[in-house]
């Protein structure tokens, strides 16, 4: 019997090893958002933005046209490629820190003016890239480096829930949060991915997918206890869902 | 065709904006540059353009970053504080070597200071302004005729060097209302800064990798040796801007009693005062730098050799006066000659008058 292929690289991400740690989420959500755009026949008009976080170095390993941003600046940048090029596809790949601390007001205001843009957002529930300190998405009484007690909410605020709150403004009109922690919910991340980019391709408005992923060097624990982590602890706190669904041909 | 009108200096510069060809705007409110984001909201959609009306001044600089990664040409206005804020995006788009251009229509400060005409972010601008090594290319207007010239340059500037140019502007010439004549945009690039030079092709843009391999834009540069690589790589482009594009105004200077020196408004004032100078017999000439970076020091230096009182007069305490001293000083000894100054910070605007009785005092 002659062999068949069933699996193999994407020819949407680079042959190349990334920096992530092992069991990392941020892979699987380049491959997925690859593969999206490998079946959408759009990675000769993709044009993403990176953030600054450990995704930084997005344009090593994706397959298409990519710019850096200032940390938090990245849908200010996002949307300004996509008004000079409104017939690409413009994705601001960021995480909870660059998204929901110091680019709050970028990624509300993009939302709120309905930019026709995705935004892929990684939440891992801290700062990745500088040591695993505390993000507004951090769990109460988790600890990080800058919460050593386990996050008090009675001084440094509650998780943040972006998809939630984005879903409460007009110019969205896609709002999901999916996991990447398991091969169901990896299926399903794909299709929200899916979704929002055809939002963006129907140029109704704002997409936005948020990813519950997992951090296990900075969580300090090796990547089973990272999955049971996160099924345990942060999906109680971020329960997946479509929060806002305008898709042309209705919901889901 | 150059077309003459009466008009706003603010009003006038975001005309020559849409008349340099370019058509994404992104602005901020902060006064006393509050015409331009108004001029634009009504003339940029009349052409085709955008204009965003950013929700921070940060928004703003970082969607002319997006706009000139896609290849655009893209502005942004501000005045003092707003340009502060400004100043990280200022400095991601000389890493990445993205043409764009800022123009501060400068107020008093620091902090909130005032809305007052002010030429206190000379500092500011001339030596970078943001984080780490580079510098912007500075071009300061003193009439609004002037305003329109500059700002059609810069967008040369910035495309022929793959740089951030601000324009440099201040409360007055931005909120006057004079004879303004625009330069039919085509002849401006032969008579302009651009001297007729071609641009280059914008071969980096990100644009979709549609039939050729995908290209990137950053300014993080970890490997080992890498960025210090490409620090030289731009002090190289800024020594070729500091070869080409010095350019100063100056006017009966040549073995002048006195050599009246400054930029923008206080060289507008300071002209006055020349003519009332000479009124008193007194030969005064006047320096006038048009680039404030790259400063036209080869200009002043030739000038300074025949010349042995020197007035420089600007909105501040003393900013310019410091690379005014470090060319005179390359040529004459501080000891023999005497570089005073005349100083109105705070928004303060000197009448002619002050500097005649300065200069006067100067030359006692």
């Amino acid at each position: 019997m002659k062999p068949t292929m069933v699996f193999s690289r994407t020819p949407g991400l680079k042959d190349v090893v990334t920096s992530y740690c092992p069991g990392c989420g941020h892979g699987v959500a380049h491959r997925l958002m690859a593969e999206v755009l490998v079946e959408m026949n759009a990675l000769g008009r993709t044009i993403a933005v990176a953030p600054v976080g450990c995704a930084v170095y997005g344009y090593d390993y994706w397959n298409f046209d990519t710019t850096e941003a200032a940390h938090g600046r990245t849908p200010a940048v996002a949307t300004a490629i996509k008004r000079v090029l409104p017939d690409r596809l413009v994705i601001s790949y960021q995480g909870d820190g660059d998204l929901a601390s110091i680019g709050m007001a970028e990624i509300i205001h993009a939302a709120n003016r309905g930019e026709r843009i995705t935004v892929i957002f990684i939440n891992n529930a801290n700062y990745g890239m500088t040591g695993g300190q505390m993000a507004p998405t951090t769990l109460a009484g988790q600890v990080t480096t800058t919460t050593p007690e386990g996050r008090d909410v009675s001084q440094t605020g509650y998780p943040m829930r972006i998809a939630e709150l984005l879903a409460t403004l007009p110019g969205v009109k896609f709002s999901a949060r999916g996991a990447l922690h398991k091969p169901g919910l990896v299926r399903k991340a794909k299709s929200l991915i899916q979704k929002a980019f055809a939002i963006q391709d129907a140029g109704t408005g704002f997409s936005i997918v948020e990813f519950v992923s997992l951090c296990p060097t900075n969580w300090g624990v090796n990547t089973l206890q990272a999955v049971e982590m996160v099924e345990k602890d942060m999906l109680k706190t971020f329960p997946l869902g479509i929060f806002k669904d305008e898709q042309v041909g209705g919901k889901d | 065709m150059s077309e003459t009108v009466f008009m706003k200096g603010n009003e006038a510069m975001a005309e020559a904006v849409i008349r340099a060809g370019c058509r994404f705007y992104f602005g901020y409110p902060i006064t006393p540059q509050n015409e331009v984001p108004a001029y634009m909201a009504r003339r940029l959609p009349e052409t085709g353009g955008t204009f965003i009306q950013a929700e921070s001044e940060l928004a703003a600089i970082n969607m002319v970053f997006g706009a000139a990664v896609a290849g655009a040409r893209a502005m942004t206005s501000s005045s003092s504080p707003g340009i502060s804020l400004k100043q990280e995006g200022i400095s991601y788009l000389a890493a990445c070597e993205l043409p764009s251009v800022i123009a501060n229509v400068m107020r008093g400060g620091p902090g909130l200071g005032n809305i007052s005409p002010s030429q206190s972010d000379y500092w500011q601008s001339t030596r970078g302004g943001g984080h780490g090594d580079y510098r912007t290319i500075v071009l300061a207007p003193h009439t609004v005729t002037e305003m329109v010239e500059l700002t059609m340059d810069a967008f040369d500037l910035a495309d022929l060097y793959r740089n951030p140019v601000l324009v440099l502007s201040d409360g007055l010439l931005g909120q006057m209302m004079e004879k303004v004549i625009f330069p039919d945009p085509e002849a401006r690039k032969k008579d302009g800064l651009l001297r007729g030079r071609p641009l280059p092709p914008k071969d980096w843009a990100l644009t979709g990798a549609q039939g050729r391999a995908p290209r990137f834009i950053r300014s993080l540069i970890m490997k080992q040796g890498a960025l210090e690589e490409h620090n030289f790589k731009l002090a190289e482009k800024y020594a070729r801007i500091e070869v080409e594009e010095p350019l100063a105004e100056s006017l009966a200077c040549e073995n002048a009693d006195i050599m009246l020196i400054g930029f923008g408004t206080s060289a507008r004032v300071a002209k006055q005062a020349q003519l009332m100078l000479a009124e008193h017999g007194i030969k005064a000439g006047l320096f006038r730098p048009i680039t404030l970076w790259p400063f036209p020091s080869e200009q002043l230096a030739t000038l300074a050799r025949k010349v042995d009182r020197f007035l420089v007069i600007e909105m501040n305490t003393g900013q310019m006066i410091e690379d005014v001293k470090l060319v005179i000083a390359r040529e004459r000894s501080l000891k023999e000659v005497r570089v005073e100054l005349l100083p109105r910070p705070g928004g303060g605007v000197p009448f002619p008058e002050e500097i005649v009785a300065r200069a006067r005092e100067v030359l006692k």
